[in-house]
């Protein structure tokens, strides 16, 4: 495939009570963000394993973005913490084994930032247009 | 030389390989012995922790289990510029005596002892450790499985683990010896100190009283003339945790000491095209090319290094055991390496006699384990003699103790040159006129044995045989002959 | 008399340590024999080469043991012969079931380990900058070989299918000795499991506040082994040393841990664990205090994945 027919694949782990919420917010005020994102929703950003990350990457997601609630405002009282944590030290260790950290990104946005949502999509994207395909290919053999 | 490859099934990895070329009348004309893999542990330790290396370096090799911990553990003081506590250094000590004890123990049952009581020309079959068992007995046998069990056990009740240790950090050790546990090693010590009377003995009534067994011991087919590296104390009795390294010539004279990072001045190790291990000599005397002499550059570690360049032992049965070798065998140092599996015998019970000694020790016990650690120095060596022979590890960190360099050389690397010589001549020695066969390939094998290699990632054995392939050439370069024993 | 087991033993790469720990069972070993008949051990107690062992019909030994992790051609090779030849194969410690630390040669190139190797260290004499090659003339007459690397090292596991995993570097002799105990009782679990109690390290270990009837803390600090004394009773993980116990198999009775020493891995990852790396690092991470202690974690590739590396998803460094 020819570098200009490239399009990202995004891959955002939305948390449902906040970023989840959000995207929808986005849809329902007409806010723009590139068809290259691709939600999963999940219980929690606390209930992300860091192998589901580090596998989205692996089958050939270009860029995988965690959302979770602010700060305060976990449904579960703790869970954004706990990924906040999570992410931190899968950062380091992703960046230890040459992966762009620029790849996997991790946002706050709660359910009433919709615009904000649209905004970070749009960012996320152009950045990963910037960096190019994923080293290891669509299906994840580099 | 054109080269043919007849059996492409020839595969050959991970072991040592011999090549020896023959010339147009059928006699050797050279031959070659390959180490024929590398694990880059000297790239991977970069960005680790100084602390988390012993445990990592250990696994270099699983038969020297002691080895490259104790050495690494030292390098690691070094690097924070502390000596360990005097009760650390005793556990330490006794550590690495523990295993002398079970390491010299397998490498001379299942290695050294088959081609004497089994007989040198017997069938590998049967010359291991399994056909050893049946002549001396089962029970014989149990016996000094039993006995080596406990040096593994002391081993582990001081290092955590019975093979690949964890107890050790820098500036100490992590675990502090209780006094329950001292009698218990004390009590264990009593089977490792009865080992090394029973591996004496059995040498002698097998060797010592074989005429025919002794002209290999001092024949000249097993024989290489080099300098000899070995480590000391003051009164120049053997040392194996700590000391001076000391370098005599192949006359006996001494033309050197160094300790720490004086090695670089006295060793370098050249890169062949033909071999993932390089081959160190003794940089005074510079390059020599691959020959052994009066005026050679190659130098040999171990015990039979050891036996040339000390004056015995520091304990009273090992030192007894030694008086009598000098007495047996000719003055001056000795280049049989036969040899080598009686010092390795003697070496034994003088590592159980210190076992003991350090078990006696009450004070073992105290409380002061670890000395305080401040910033890192940045540099630091690890000398020692393993049981297979001087051992260098040697590290640079940063000033937080982060490895960002490190240089090993092992005992098997600093035998790389006598072990090619010695394989030279046993080959001159047994194929003539063209005329090779299984034989010859145990009589090459006996040539490299004593310097036991551990090329552990070339060692696919159980302690007895490195695998071995030996590819005979003729003048054309065809194959002419290939033999392995795996 | 029952009919003796057929055995197999195989060390790929590695260090002999697993062959070692078979050696250290001793008398233990000496009684269970007469059950045995050791067709082939690489290559020393039975005298049976290369070429015996691929000789004999597929499916004719009972058992095999494979030990050591994967680099070269010819390693690869032998592990597929064992694999066709056994009814039963067994990774027999974690090089062979995950890579080991030979794996963590998956972070650097072939590149940088010759480099090192052969340029770059202190003691090494290159006057004429050469590297070794599989294909070299010596004195213009005398022509070598040397086999040639793969790129990557592999655990033997993920060579070939493996009926069962065992972690330990290497395996306690007591556990080798149960272990071959099963294997003649006919006692063995599912295929294509590990064989372990089942326990994480945690669930084993003295230090466990759960097993002293307290409260688990979070970690307030991160320290390494060098910082000071850990008090006698008290968890490692909870005082700051990193410790793997959470996510790693107890078969070792915590041996590390009660010598205080924290766990690095070598068992295994617990049940249901995919990538061993990751789910260490996300369970260390949950139990900290502060996001802001994971920058004091040093060169975290070569902690969490310092025994497996080769079975991360990632399968080693990306060039």
């Amino acid at each position: 495939m020819a570098m200009s027919d490239w399009k990202p694949n995004i891959i955002v782990f939305a948390c449902n009570w906040c970023t989840y919420q959000g995207a929808d917010l986005a849809g329902s005020l007409r806010y723009k963000y590139p068809s290259s994102i691709n939600i999963i929703r999940v219980p929690c950003s606390g209930a992300l394993e860091a192998e589901y990350i580090v596998e989205a990457l692996n089958k050939g997601a270009d860029g995988v973005l965690v959302g979770g609630c602010h700060p305060g405002d976990c449904h579960y009282k703790e869970g954004n913490y706990k990924a906040l944590r999570r992410f931190n030290l899968l950062h380091k260790l992703l960046e230890d084994m040459g992966v762009e950290p620029e790849r996997v990104r991790l946002e706050w946005i709660s359910g009433s930032e919709g615009k904000r949502f649209a905004e970070v999509m749009n960012d996320f994207d152009a950045v990963i247009r910037k960096l190019g395909p994923n080293p290891r290919g669509r299906n994840g053999n580099a | 030389m054109k080269r043919i490859e007849i059996n492409p099934m020839t595969r050959l990895e991970g072991h040592g390989k011999i090549s020896i070329f023959l010339n147009d009348e059928g006699n050797v004309d050279n031959a070659f012995f390959q180490t024929v893999e590398l694990r880059g542990y000297e790239r991977f330790l970069r960005g680790m922790p100084i602390e988390e290396v012993p445990r990592t370096v250990s696994t270099i090799c699983g038969v020297c289990r002691g080895v490259h911990y104790t050495a690494s553990v030292k390098a690691a003081d070094a690097v924070y510029n502390v000596a360990p506590t005097p009760t650390a250094r005793k556990i330490r000590e006794l550590f690495l005596n523990a295993h002398y004890v079970e390491d010299h123990c397998a490498i001379l049952y299942a290695l050294g002892f088959p081609d004497f009581v089994v007989g040198p020309t017997a069938s590998p079959a049967v010359r291991n450790l399994i056909g050893l068992i049946e002549i001396v007995g089962e029970q014989t046998g149990r016996a000094v499985l039993k006995k080596r069990r406990s040096a593994v056990r002391i081993m582990e009740i001081l290092g955590g683990r019975p093979l690949h240790a964890v107890a050790a950090v820098p500036g100490g050790w992590s675990k502090r010896i209780s006094e329950e546990e001292r009698q218990e090693i004390l009590e264990l010590s009593r089977d490792l100190v009865e080992l090394g009377q029973m591996t004496l003995q059995v040498f002698e009534d097998v060797v010592l009283k074989n005429k025919q067994f002794m002209e290999l011991v001092l024949g000249d087919m097993y024989k290489v003339v080099c300098n000899y590296v070995g480590t000391v104390d003051e009164q120049d009795k053997l040392q194996y945790y700590d000391g001076i390294h000391k370098i005599v010539d192949p006359a006996g004279k001494e033309i050197g000491r160094f300790q720490g990072k004086e090695y670089l001045d006295y060793i370098a190790e050249r890169v062949l095209p033909w071999s993932y291990q390089k081959m160190p000599y003794l940089k005074k005397a510079g390059w020599q090319d691959i020959a052994d002499g009066d005026n050679t550059s190659l130098y040999c570690v171990g015990p039979l290094a050891r036996y040339n360049i000390g004056s015995g032992f520091d304990t009273p049965l090992a030192q007894e055991a030694y008086e009598k070798m000098k007495e047996t065998l000719p003055p001056g140092p000795v280049h049989n390496i036969m040899v080598y599996h009686w010092a390795r015998a003697v070496e034994l019970l003088n590592a159980a006699e210190k076992v003991r000694q350090l078990a006696e020790d009450e004070s073992i016990t105290a409380p002061d384990i670890r000395t305080p650690l401040g910033e890192a120095v940045g540099e630091g060596v690890g000398i020692i003699e393993a049981v297979r022979g001087l051992l260098i590890h040697h590290y640079k960190t940063d000033s937080r103790g982060i490895v960002e360099d490190c240089n090993l050389i092992v005992a098997t690397t600093h035998n790389k040159g006598p072990i090619n010589v010695a394989i030279r001549r046993a080959a001159d020695h047994f194929i003539k006129d063209g005329k090779v066969d299984e034989g010859i390939l145990n009589m090459v094998e006996m040539a490299y044995r004593p310097y036991d290699l551990c090329l552990a990632c070339a060692t696919h054995a159980l302690p007895g045989r490195s695998p071995l392939q030996i590819n005979i050439y003729d003048a054309q370069g065809k194959i002419y002959e290939t033999m392995q024993n795996f | 008399m029952p009919e003796k087991v057929k055995l197999a033993y195989l060390l790929a790469g590695g260090c002999a340590g697993c062959d070692m720990a078979v050696v250290d069972l001793s008398e233990t070993l000496l009684d269970v024999l007469p059950q045995l008949e050791i067709v082939f051990w690489a290559p020393t107690v039975a005298d049976v080469k290369y070429k015996d062992l691929e000789a004999m019909p597929d499916g004719s030994i009972d058992v095999g043991l494979v030990a050591g992790m994967v680099r070269l051609s010819e390693q690869e090779h032998m592990v597929k012969v064992m694999r066709r030849k056994c009814k039963t194969l067994i990774a027999l410690g974690i090089c062979a079931s995950m890579g080991g630390i030979p794996g963590m040669a998956n972070m650097h190139s072939k590149k940088e380990i010759f480099d090192t190797a052969y340029f770059d260290t202190f003691s090494t004499d290159n006057p004429e900058g050469v590297v070794p090659r599989t294909n070299c003339l010596v004195d213009g007459k005398y022509e070598l070989t040397l086999p040639d690397f793969y790129e990557k090292v592999r655990s033997v596991a993920s060579v070939v299918d493996v009926d069962y995993l065992t972690g330990g570097c290497p395996p306690h002799h007591s556990f080798i000795g149960a272990a071959l105990t099963a294997v003649l009782e006919g006692k063995l679990p599912p295929r294509g499991s590990w064989l372990t109690g089942g326990k994480a390290v945690c669930d084993v270990c003295k230090r466990n506040p759960a097993l002293q009837g307290k409260e688990r803390e979070l970690i307030q600090d991160i320290k390494r082994v060098t910082d000071g004394e850990p008090e006698q009773d008290k968890c490692l993980l909870q005082e700051g040393y990193i410790c793997l116990g959470p996510v790693t198999q107890g078969d070792c009775n915590a041996q590390c841990p009660n010598v205080n020493m924290p766990c690095r891995g070598c068992g295994g990852p617990i049940p249901g664990v995919k990538d061993f790396g990751l789910r260490a690092v996300s369970a260390i991470a949950a139990s900290m205090t502060d996001e802001k202690l994971v920058d004091k974690i040093d060169c975290p590739a070569k902690l969490f994945y310092r025994y497996s590396l080769p079975s991360s998803i990632l399968g080693g460094k990306l060039k």
